[in-house]
């Protein structure tokens, strides 16, 4: 499919797209603009400020996106009844993209202030203006031309990084992008890509122009330009009340997910069985990135997402791996219970951990059932990993270490490109990931963990108590999902995605049909 | 003399930085209403600064600025400038606003008509010298040196205060040029009758337009009086402008 053709079947789809983004893009730098130039003017007052508030922006800048998510998801803060920051969503997307935005304008605001002409305004205020009427009718209209520029790097800065907003269910072009990333497409992520960066470049030219007009028709009409800014407040007061009055989860339970191609499956196999069976309204709110799902339960964004009991022990409680499953399990439950009200129900029924893998042909020939099974025998062999399993402690230099294993070669390359190796007898061993679609495409063979090296990750629905509360209904549907899925059919649903193309809704729909939870 | 004559007054008027350099020491002098006193000096003599003890851009360090009978303390700097006119060497005109709408600045800030200032800077586009058809809409980029000098001589007096400040306004004209400019303005001047406190290190031009010359020094006033007086004076500083004027004199004169 060409990029063209898959803009014309996803035309609406798209346009929706465009629409949230341009959205994220004008209402963050209109509020960039009515925070920063005032700033700017304060500035140019009180220099002594100059250092701590250009500081404050400058740093700002460099604060990593998702960090800046992370940070501001849990704070909530209200005014008056409204929520202003907080949560997943457009709005702290705005909040983030605003932070980001505020340097430019304000240091344009403060150095075209700074660089009128010292006797213009010796000029002016010796014919007696007041230095508002100083600042209104000769320092401002003057540095209107740099104040612009700084505007217009600021828009062009929002469309890049409003991209990233997806990654908290903001919305937007990024959507493409991440989707796109996720299951390795690249018409997909042209198709996010390609248009952010024209609408970066229509806005730099269009406010290019503006600037322009402003420098040569220097003191134009007044009513024409009152015509502007009244238009431009409009434009304004309307996207802002978008932002508070769109309250996407109201009275609904909201399923979220994390950003990969497994978890997305997960969150619609949730959504569609709860939707069927408890007759509830559901919100997806997919693709959560990094521990952002985790922020958004404890915030109470969304009310339920699937969780693995490893990744729940070590990067969200921070404790030591632990062997055994039953006590990894035990503990996320207790610990999460006590420490954010949110409970651990049934399992899933399937483990995504490391997987150690060979071809199906060697396991059957060499009779190789466990990794103590292949240690005796791989010193002839050639092993592939990934960049992140080679260098993490608990990766290769932990486990090699465990089962005494010795490589003729090990080379390091991309995760998804040791699969193929393997199947194409370029290396003999690969550590994936236990779910991956892969495994059964290429028929590979997962060595069983003999000596319990690696710790559980089992799938497990976490709950917001609150929710079941709210909803008595939920419980029994997630009691009904215990145990549905086996690794095996989780790597076919993942390769269904992954390797067919299908949509993650369709292939959930038709599973939980053969199991008998949908119509 | 009559107070009631007296337009502008220092009265042992001091001024010094925070740094704690003193620009101006001791300053006394009278200004009379319908009088031209040009300030002369050279450059850091005190000159300028002794303008901006008049407008009250800054404020004198010890003594008395009084105008109209008032010490500029007790005036609200915003009043007190809009009565006054002010021309500096580097005009600045704003280069946002068309001519007319620079000329009209002062009246807009006072609320006047918007027809009513539009005649008003078309008057004085006339009365120094420019076509008000040709000049009134184009922006200040578009003008020559002298005719931007001219346009700030109309935009100080466009609310028709009674004292003009004028900051060696034709300083940075060609010598043609300042010389025709200069015979306008003394036209102009007998025309208005206002009073002007005018800033040169030019001793010709103070010749020309000066009821009086106050000649500056270091910060103090060296010597006040009617042009002959500083030919005569024996003063060093007196006597190295008057050397000046008499070599101009000198080159003037046909061989």
């Amino acid at each position: 499919m060409t990029l063209l053709e898959f803009f014309a079947h996803n035309r609406s789809e798209f346009a929706e797209l465009v629409l949230e983004h341009l959205f994220l893009v004008i209402m963050s730098t209109g509020i960039a603009v009515l925070i920063g130039v005032p700033l700017g003017i304060l500035l140019t007052r009180k220099p002594a400020l100059s250092k701590p508030i250009l500081g404050f922006a400058n740093i700002m800048q460099t604060v990593p996106s998702l960090a800046l998510f992370g940070f501001l998801i849990p704070l909530n803060i209200y005014l008056f009844q409204f929520k202003i920051v907080g949560g997943i969503g457009a709005r702290t997307a705005i909040v983030a993209l605003v932070l980001y935005s505020l340097l430019p304008i304000i240091r344009n605001t403060f150095t075209g202030i700074s660089n009128v002409d010292p006797a213009i305004r010796d000029a002016g205020r010796g014919m007696g203006m007041t230095d508002r009427q100083l600042l209104l009718q000769v320092e401002l209209p003057l540095a209107l031309g740099v104040i612009l520029a700084g505007v217009r790097v600021a828009t062009v800065i929002c469309v890049g990084t409003a991209t990233i907003a997806a990654a908290i269910d903001a919305g937007g072009l990024g959507r493409y992008i991440f989707r796109g990333l996720r299951a390795n497409d690249n018409i997909l992520i042209l198709a996010g890509a390609v248009p952010a960066a024209m609408i970066a470049l229509g806005a730099d030219l269009l406010l290019g122009y503006f600037e322009k007009t402003i420098q040569l028709g220097a003191g134009a009409r007044g009513k024409s330009k009152k015509l502007l800014w009244a238009g431009l407040l409009i434009v304004l007061a309307f996207l802002g009340g978008m932002y508070f009055f769109t309250d996407k989860g109201a009275g609904r339970i909201a399923v979220g997910s994390k950003d990969f191609t497994e978890q997305v499956i997960l969150g619609e196999i949730l959504a569609q069985t709860i939707e069927a069976k408890a007759g509830l309204q559901v919100v997806r709110r997919f693709d959560l990135g990094g521990n952002l799902a985790h922020d958004a339960l404890v915030g109470g964004e969304i009310d339920l997402y699937i969780e693995y009991t490893g990744t729940g022990l070590l990067s969200i409680l921070k404790e030591k791996p632990l062997a055994d499953p039953q006590e990894v399990y035990r503990r996320v439950k207790e610990a999460y219970a006590k420490r954010f009200n949110l409970e651990w129900t049934e399992p899933l029924g399937f483990n995504n951990t490391f997987a150690i893998l060979i071809r199906g042909e060697d396991a059957k020939k060499l009779g190789l059932k466990t990794v103590s099974d292949a240690a005796r025998v791989s010193s002839q062999w050639r092993a592939g990993f990934g960049q992140d399993f080679m260098s993490r402690a608990d990766g290769y230099p932990g486990f090699s270490q465990a089962y005494g294993l010795h490589f003729e070669a090990t080379r390091e390359m991309d995760l998804s490109l040791t699969y193929r190796a393997l199947a194409e007898n370029q290396v003999d061993l690969i550590a994936g990931n236990s779910t991956d679609g892969l495994i059964a495409r290429y028929g590979l063979f997962q060595l069983e963990d003999d000596r319990h090296y690696f710790p559980p990750y089992d799938a497990v629905p976490v709950v917001r108590q609150g929710a079941l509360q709210k909803y008595p209904a939920l419980r029994d549907v997630l009691t009904q999902l215990g145990g549905i899925l086996s690794v095996d059919e989780m790597r076919k649903l993942n390769y269904a995605v992954d390797g067919e193309k299908r949509q993650a809704k369709d292939v959930a729909r038709e599973f939980l049909r053969g199991k008998g939870l949908v119509p | 003399m009559n107070r009631e004559e007296i337009a502008i007054e220092f009265r042992d008027v001091s001024f010094a930085l925070p740094t704690g350099r003193t620009l101006l020491a001791h300053l006394n002098l009278q200004v009379n209403r319908g009088e031209t006193l040009v300030l002369l000096g050279r450059s850091g003599s005190g000159k300028t600064t002794t303008m901006r003890l008049i407008n009250r851009l800054i404020d004198p360090t010890s003594g008395q600025v009084i105008i109209d009978g008032k010490p500029t303390e007790d005036w609200d700097p915003i009043q007190l400038r809009r009565r006054i006119g002010y021309v500096i060497q580097e005009i600045g005109l704003f280069p946002h606003l068309t001519i007319e709408q620079n000329i009209g600045v002062v009246p807009r800030l006072e609320g006047w008509e918007p027809e009513r200032i539009r005649l008003r800077a078309r008057q004085l586009l006339t009365l120094v010298g420019l076509d008000a058809d040709r000049f009134a809409a184009r922006f200040p980029r578009e003008l020559s040196g002298g005719q931007r000098q001219r346009i700030g001589v109309a935009r100080a007096l466009a609310a028709d205060p009674p004292v003009i400040l004028l900051d060696e306004p034709f300083g940075a004209l060609d010598p043609i040029t300042r010389r025709d400019i200069q015979q306008e303005f003394k036209t102009l001047q007998q025309e208005l009758g206002k009073t002007m406190v005018f800033v040169t290190h030019d001793i010709a031009e103070a010749f020309v337009l000066g009821n009086r010359i106050g000649l500056l020094k270091d910060g103090e006033m060296v010597l006040l009086g009617a042009p002959a007086d500083l030919l005569n004076s024996s003063h060093a500083e007196a006597r190295a402008f008057a050397a000046c004027f008499h070599d101009g004199q000198a080159i003037g004169r046909p061989a």
